[in-house]
C-alpha cells in the first residue's frame, strides 16, 4: 500500500514510545508552537551545556507524523552542537520540500530518512516540520542569550 | 428512505466521475466544507461568462440589461428560497464577509441608532460557534468595549440555556448564534432564546451555513433578525454568500464598504447611500457566482429539502449506530436524531484524527479533520482535534458502510503495525 511509504515503522514506532518527551526541570529557553491548521502543539525546551552540546527535551500533543519527527530530530540533535545541526535541518526541510522527488541522505539525516515519503502529502509537511520549526526559533533564541 | 435515489443524483455531480488515490471511487463526506457542484450550476455560471457577461447595473447596452436581469433574477430565487423579501438579500463573497460586514455595520451604527453598540452593552454569542462567527463579535466587543458572553455547552453537545436570563441582559444588543453546529451536529433550539433576545431589544443573527443547504428555512417563521449562508456550501460556487436582514434593520445599518453602485450621489466631501439591498454591494459584484447559485437553489428545490433531510438523517442514524457498534469510538454531539443534522465528530482511541484521516483518504473517503474551525469548542470537548463526517444529498448507505469499514482498517493498519 502506498500508505507505507508515509508511515514507515520508524515513525510509527517513535510515535508509539518516544525519546526526550519529558520536558527537563531546567532549561535555557522555552518555545510553545502550534500548527493553527490543526491544533497541534509542541513545546520545546534548550539549552546548551559548556561545551556547547544541545540538551533538548519537548513535550506535545499530535499526530503520529509531528510526534515521532519531534522524537527523531531529539534523538538526533541532544548531545550535538548547534553547528553539527545546521546541515541536518537543512537536508530535512529540502527533503520536506522535494514534493517526493528526493529520498534524502542517509548519512545525514539517520532516522529522518524515513519522512521522505511525507513530502509527496502537502497537508503533512507542517505536521512534519512542527518540531524542527521550533527548535529553530529556540536555537535563535538561545543563541541571543549566550552573546 | 428507499425511494430517494443518491446514486442517480450522483450522476449529475460530474466530480463524482473522476477517481482518487489509485483508482478508488470517491467517498465524498466533506460537504460541511463545502458541497460538490451539480451540472447545472458549472453550466449556468460558464454559461453567464460566455453569454451575458457585463457589469451589472451599469450600461445601456443589451448585455447589461441581460446580466442585471440575471443577478437580480437569483436575488429573487434567494429570497424565494428564504421565503424572504427580495430586496432583503445581500450577496456577499461568503458567509465569513456575511457576518463581518453586519459586525462592523453593527459597530459604526449612529448613536441614536438601536442598533449602536457601547462599552456596557452586552454581545451573546455561544461556545459551539465557529470561528467566522465567534471571532467578529469577539473583536466588535474590543472595539466598543462592548461585553462578550456566550451560552455554554454541555456534555452532549447541546447549549445549555438555563441561565438564560443571567446570559442575555437587559444590556445585550447582540444575540449572534448558529443554527447548526458544523462540529457536532447540534440544531440549536431557536424560540426561547429569540424571545428573551426580543424581550430586552436584542437581535438575533443566525448563521445558517450548515442548515440552509440541508432544511427548509422561513425566514419570517423563524424569527432571527440577521441570517449568513455560504452559497458553496448549497451545492452552488465559491466566492457568493448571502445575507438577510429584515428591511427596517437593512435600512437603518450603515455600509460597511463604499465605493461603485452603493451610492446614492456623491461630492467631493460627503456621500449618500442607495437603499438595500445596493448599499451593501459596492463595487461590480460576483455575478456569475449569484447566478451559479440561483441554479443551486432551483436545484435543490426540484429535489425537495424535505426529501434531502430525510435522506440525511437516515443516512446519520446508520452512521452513528454503525459507530455506536465500534468499542474505540467516542461520538460528539448529540446520539440521538433529535433536532440534528447530517454532521457527525468522532474521535477513535490512540489514533489521532490526522492520522485517522489519511488513513481514510488512503480507501477514497474525504472526511475532515482537525478543530474545524472551533478551536473553543474543541477545548471545551478536551480534544485538539476530531474527526468528522458531514453528509449531503449525494451520499449513499455504502459510503457510511465504507467510512465505518474505514475506521476498522485504520485500527488494525495502526494498532497492528
Amino acid at each position: 500500500m502506498q500508505l507505507d511509504n508515509l508511515y514507515q515503522e520508524v515513525i510509527l514506532d517513535h510515535y508509539k514510545r518516544p525519546e526526550f518527551k519529558k520536558l527537563s526541570e531546567t532549561f535555557s529557553v522555552r518555545v510553545h508552537h502550534v500548527n493553527p491548521s490543526c491544533g497541534d502543539e509542541i513545546t520545546l525546551q534548550l539549552s546548551l551545556d559548556m561545551q556547547g552540546e544541545i540538551a533538548l527535551t519537548w513535550d506535545g500533543i499530535g499526530c503520529s507524523i509531528s510526534m515521532a519527527s519531534a522524537s527523531v530530530m531529539a534523538g538526533l540533535f541532544n548531545g550535538k552542537s548547534l553547528e553539527q545541526t545546521a546541515p541536518i535541518f537543512e537536508e530535512f526541510v529540502t527533503l520536506m520540500q522535494s514534493k517526493g522527488a528526493a529520498t534524502g541522505d542517509e548519512d545525514v539525516l539517520e532516522d529522518a530518512v524515513a519522512f521522505s515519503g511525507v513530502s509527496k502529502y502537502p497537508a503533512r509537511i507542517k505536521c512534519a516540520l512542527l518540531a524542527w520549526m521550533a527548535f529553530k526559533d529556540a536555537s535563535v533564541q538561545v543563541q541571543g542569550q549566550v552573546k | 428512505m428507499t425511494n430517494f435515489n443518491a446514486r442517480e443524483i450522483r450522476k449529475e455531480f460530474p466530480i463524482f466521475d473522476r477517481t482518487v488515490r489509485e483508482g478508488k471511487r470517491l467517498i465524498y463526506l466533506d460537504s460541511g466544507a463545502t458541497s460538490q457542484k451539480p451540472r447545472v450550476v458549472i453550466d449556468a455560471e460558464s454559461h453567464f461568462y460566455s453569454f451575458s457577461n457585463a457589469a451589472v447595473h451599469r450600461g445601456a447596452h443589451q448585455l447589461a440589461e441581460e446580466a442585471t436581469d440575471a443577478y437580480e433574477g437569483a436575488r429573487k430565487i434567494v429570497a424565494d428560497f428564504l421565503s424572504a423579501e427580495v430586496d432583503e438579500v445581500v450577496f456577499t463573497k461568503n458567509a465569513t464577509e456575511s457576518l463581518n460586514l453586519l459586525a462592523y455595520s453593527l459597530g459604526s451604527a449612529k448613536k441614536e441608532s438601536e442598533l449602536h453598540v457601547t462599552a456596557g452593552d452586552r454581545i451573546v454569542i455561544t461556545e459551539m460557534e465557529h470561528h467566522a462567527n465567534l471571532i467578529p463579535w469577539q473583536q466588535l466587543a474590543l472595539r466598543t468595549g462592548a461585553e462578550l458572553a456566550w451560552f455554554p455547552v454541555d456534555t452532549e453537545g447541546r447549549l445549555d440555556l438555563s441561565e438564560i436570563e443571567k446570559v442575555i441582559t437587559d444590556r445585550t444588543k447582540i444575540v449572534a448564534l448558529t443554527h447548526q453546529s458544523n462540529v457536532l451536529g447540534t440544531i440549536n433550539p431557536l424560540d426561547g432564546i429569540i424571545g428573551r433576545a426580543h424581550r430586552v431589544g436584542a437581535i438575533v443573527i443566525l448563521d445558517a451555513c450548515q442548515s440552509v443547504p440541508h432544511m427548509s428555512i422561513n425566514v419570517k417563521q423563524l424569527g432571527v433578525d440577521f441570517l449568513a449562508f455560504s452559497g458553496h456550501k448549497s451545492l452552488g460556487p465559491t466566492g457568493v454568500g448571502v445575507l438577510w436582514g429584515r428591511s427596517e434593520l437593512l435600512a437603518d445599518l450603515p455600509p460597511f464598504l463604499f465605493g461603485g453602485s452603493m451610492i446614492e450621489s456623491v461630492t467631493m466631501t460627503s456621500a449618500t447611500w442607495a437603499p438595500a439591498p445596493r448599499k451593501f454591494e459596492a463595487g461590480v459584484p460576483n455575478m456569475a457566482q449569484a447566478v451559479g447559485l440561483g441554479a443551486a437553489l432551483n436545484y435543490l428545490n426540484e429535489i425537495g429539502l424535505e426529501a434531502i433531510h430525510d435522506h440525511e438523517m437516515f443516512l446519520t442514524q446508520r452512521l452513528i449506530t454503525g459507530l455506536e457498534q465500534n468499542k474505540s469510538v467516542q461520538i460528539f454531539g448529540p446520539r440521538n436524531l433529535e433536532m440534528r443534522g447530517g454532521v457527525v465528530s468522532f474521535g477513535v482511541e490512540d489514533i489521532h484524527p490526522h492520522d485517522l484521516g489519511q488513513f481514510l483518504d488512503s480507501q477514497g473517503i474525504a472526511v475532515r479533520t482537525g478543530h474545524h474551525c472551533a478551536w473553543p469548542l474543541n477545548r471545551k470537548l478536551g480534544v485538539t482535534a476530531t474527526t468528522r463526517a458531514s453528509l449531503y444529498l449525494y451520499n449513499e448507505e455504502s459510503d457510511i458502510d465504507a467510512l465505518l469499514e474505514g475506521v476498522a482498517d485504520a485500527q488494525t493498519y495502526f494498532g497492528g503495525k
